[in-house]
């Protein structure tokens, strides 16, 4: 009971990164971003080659947050100058990546078991084994949120807010939403390959398919943090992303160990997305039919 | 309010299914306690599952008798595997079974204590799990499923004597198949083939990859990729409507319609790994145990589909053969 718990927190904070980076493009920018499927394992990719030819795990980690940053890039590039819709930029510069990631690693899979990570790193600094993931995985996750709330509040937070509330009202008042477009989708990226460097220290290698259904999992750590929490200031909002991403974890967590069939596992996972995304509109719709009936009444 | 009202259901069926998984995790004190984490639902990954638990029985560890198993399927995720080794290690189960490269490697990176079997890993030492096959030096010992490629080049040879070119199909984003695909390239040199390949990225793609060899090739081999292996059906189509002989790498491929192998029988390798088991519980110490390539390597020939391509399989092979699908 007590692993369980502590397995769900360790992942869902390591993940809640992804998250946060989800919530920028999902919420905040209205974009529909699948570049992170292929994202998530660029970092993972990044920082697996670097610490496996034993450079520094921590600069690892800054190189995989700026390949992603990179790619972020390339997507609202391809969708702003190149005007491919949102969706199908996304898909092009995943699939892109996939095997940008191979040339990467050189291989499918690169293993991390006997390297010097960012774990071994806060091991050294007196911090018990079974500790140091979960230490630094909440300094990370609330350091990036605080900072991240932060930024939003800033002036080209706004302008960001902005372009996702109402682009021809933001652009009314002088706001180039395509630059905050791209600017948006490069944070994002960036922090969801943030996310799978850690992930892939985590869990000691790095493998071509660690990214598969990552943007389910993100958006579903999004949306149940939004219903647990309701839509309020931005401080709350990201701080249900960690709490949806760690539910979310938790949940998996108790159907695994329930015995529950694991090829169902998938399905309910989208199942789970699907009522909560359906959810607000259903309830919009049974509530707008209730006030006619009352009005004809 | 229906979102507090289904936020509470949530809660309430959260908490009491962690109940449940409590309870049921309780009752078995003497048992030993083997957990298994498998990859992914995969004909060879069930077969070494099957063999290893057969293995067990045959030395009278019987699931519910005197051993517990908990089998557990990642359903090809990688964090499912992680959460899966994290499941085992917070049960302190006994021993851990990891089946394919990264179960293993995530088992391996929660616990360095509790002995982990591993099988169908081609390669333990690049993966990070064994110092050498012969001394490991941790918790990790087991058997790889390191394909007699090279041997299988040679039957290609010998059932097609004519063939100057074969095909080879794989998943380019698979470690294990990169490894193969190596050692089948310098077979071929030394005997004199030329070799075309077609790489896939998933199982989508299997049979276009395959379309691709046609007029191209006078035979394909398929090495044990798992992408390939789950899509081999899509690949004997393409090639029986072309006649092309399949040259298979383990005998899933020759019951679903290969030509011949001479390769690993997953349960056999199955099977070994459980005999490895069986030592760890009579009290000897992983890092003493070598890692095993399979001892048992088998001649299938499926004669019917050879005979629905028109190729005639030589007499002095098929009394050789270990076992002949007619």
């Amino acid at each position: 009971m007590f692993g369980l718990i502590v397995t769900a927190l360790e992942q869902g904070l390591v993940f809640g990164i992804m998250a946060l980076g989800v919530y920028i493009t999902f919420k905040v920018l209205d974009f529909p971003d699948l570049t992170v499927d292929g994202s998530f394992p660029l970092g993972a990719a990044v920082a697996s080659i670097i610490i496996f030819n034993g450079s520094n795990p921590f600069l690892a980690l800054f190189l995989a947050m700026a390949a992603g940053l990179a790619a972020g890039c390339i997507t609202g590039l391809l969708n702003t100058r190149g005007k491919i819709t949102g969706l199908l930029s996304g898909i092009l510069t995943m699939t892109a990546l996939y095997s940008i990631n191979l040339r990467i690693m050189g291989r499918a899979n690169v293993t991390l078991l006997n390297s010097r990570t960012v774990f071994t790193c806060i091991e050294e600094l007196g911090v018990p084994h079974s500790w140091a993931f979960l230490v630094l995985f909440i300094i990370a996750a609330f350091l990036i949120k605080v900072l991240l709330d932060c930024f939003l509040k800033t002036q080209i937070g706004f302008a960001l807010r902005a372009t996702g509330d109402n682009p021809e009202m933001a652009r009314a008042n002088g706001i180039n939403t395509d630059t905050m477009k791209i600017l948006g989708l490069a944070l994002s990226n960036g922090l969801v390959a943030l996310s799978g460097a850690l992930v892939a220290q985590y869990q000691g290698f790095a493998d071509i398919g660690m990214g598969i259904g990552t943007i389910v999992s993100g958006l579903a750590s999004v949306i149940i943090g939004e219903m647990m929490l309701g839509e309020r200031g931005i401080g709350i909002a990201t701080f249900a992303s960690l709490m949806g991403s760690f539910i979310y974890r938790l949940s998996i967590g108790i159907a695994l160990r329930l015995g529950f069939a694991a090829t169902d596992l998938k399905l309910l996972t989208t199942i789970l997305v699907i009522i909560a995304l359906s959810t607000p509109k259903i309830r919009n719709l049974l509530r707008s039919t209730s006030s006619t009936v009352s009005n004809g009444n | 309010m229906p979102k507090k009202a289904f936020v509470f259901i949530l809660m309430v069926a959260l908490l009491s299914t962690t109940f449940m998984a409590c309870s049921t995790t309780t009752s078995s004190d003497k048992m030993i306690k083997i957990g298994i984490s498998q990859l992914v639902e995969h004909p060879a990954l069930d077969s070494a599952r099957e063999g290893f638990i057969e293995a067990l029985k045959e030395a009278g560890y019987e699931d519910g008798k005197n051993i517990k198993i908990d089998f557990q399927n990642a359903q090809n995720d990688m964090t499912n595997a992680q959460t899966i080794a994290r499941k085992f290690v917070d049960e302190k189960v006994d021993m851990i079974l990891a089946i394919a490269t990264p179960a293993a490697q995530a088992a391996a990176n929660v616990t360095k204590d509790i002995p982990i079997l591993i099988t169908a890993v081609t390669d333990p030492v690049s993966a990070g799990l064994a110092e050498s096959l012969e001394n490991p030096g941790g918790n990790v010992t087991g058997t790889t499923d390191m394909n007699p490629v090279a041997e299988q080049i040679k039957l290609i040879k010998e059932l097609v004597p004519n063939a100057k070119t074969f095909g080879i199909l794989y998943n380019s984003g698979e470690i294990n198949s990169k490894v193969q695909v190596d050692i089948a390239k310098q077979a071929a040199e030394e005997l004199g083939l030329n070799m075309v390949e077609a790489t896939v990225t998933n199982s989508n793609e299997v049979s276009q990859a395959t379309q691709s060899l046609v007029g191209r090739v006078d035979a394909i081999y398929v090495p044990t990729d798992n992408t390939i292996v789950s899509s081999i059906g899509a690949v004997i189509k393409v090639a029986n409507d072309n006649k092309i002989p399949v040259i298979g790498s383990e005998r899933g491929q020759v019951d679903a319609g290969a030509i011949a192998t001479k390769g690993i029988d997953y349960k056999e390798l199955g099977k070994q790994t459980g005999q490895i088991a069986v030592e760890i519980i009579k009290g000897k110490k992983p890092q003493d145990i070598p890692i095993e390539g399979a001892k048992v390597v088998t001649l299938i020939i499926n004669q019917k589909a050879a005979e629905s391509i028109g190729l005639t399989i030589p007499e002095e092979i098929l009394n050789n053969a270990d076992e002949v699908i007619k």
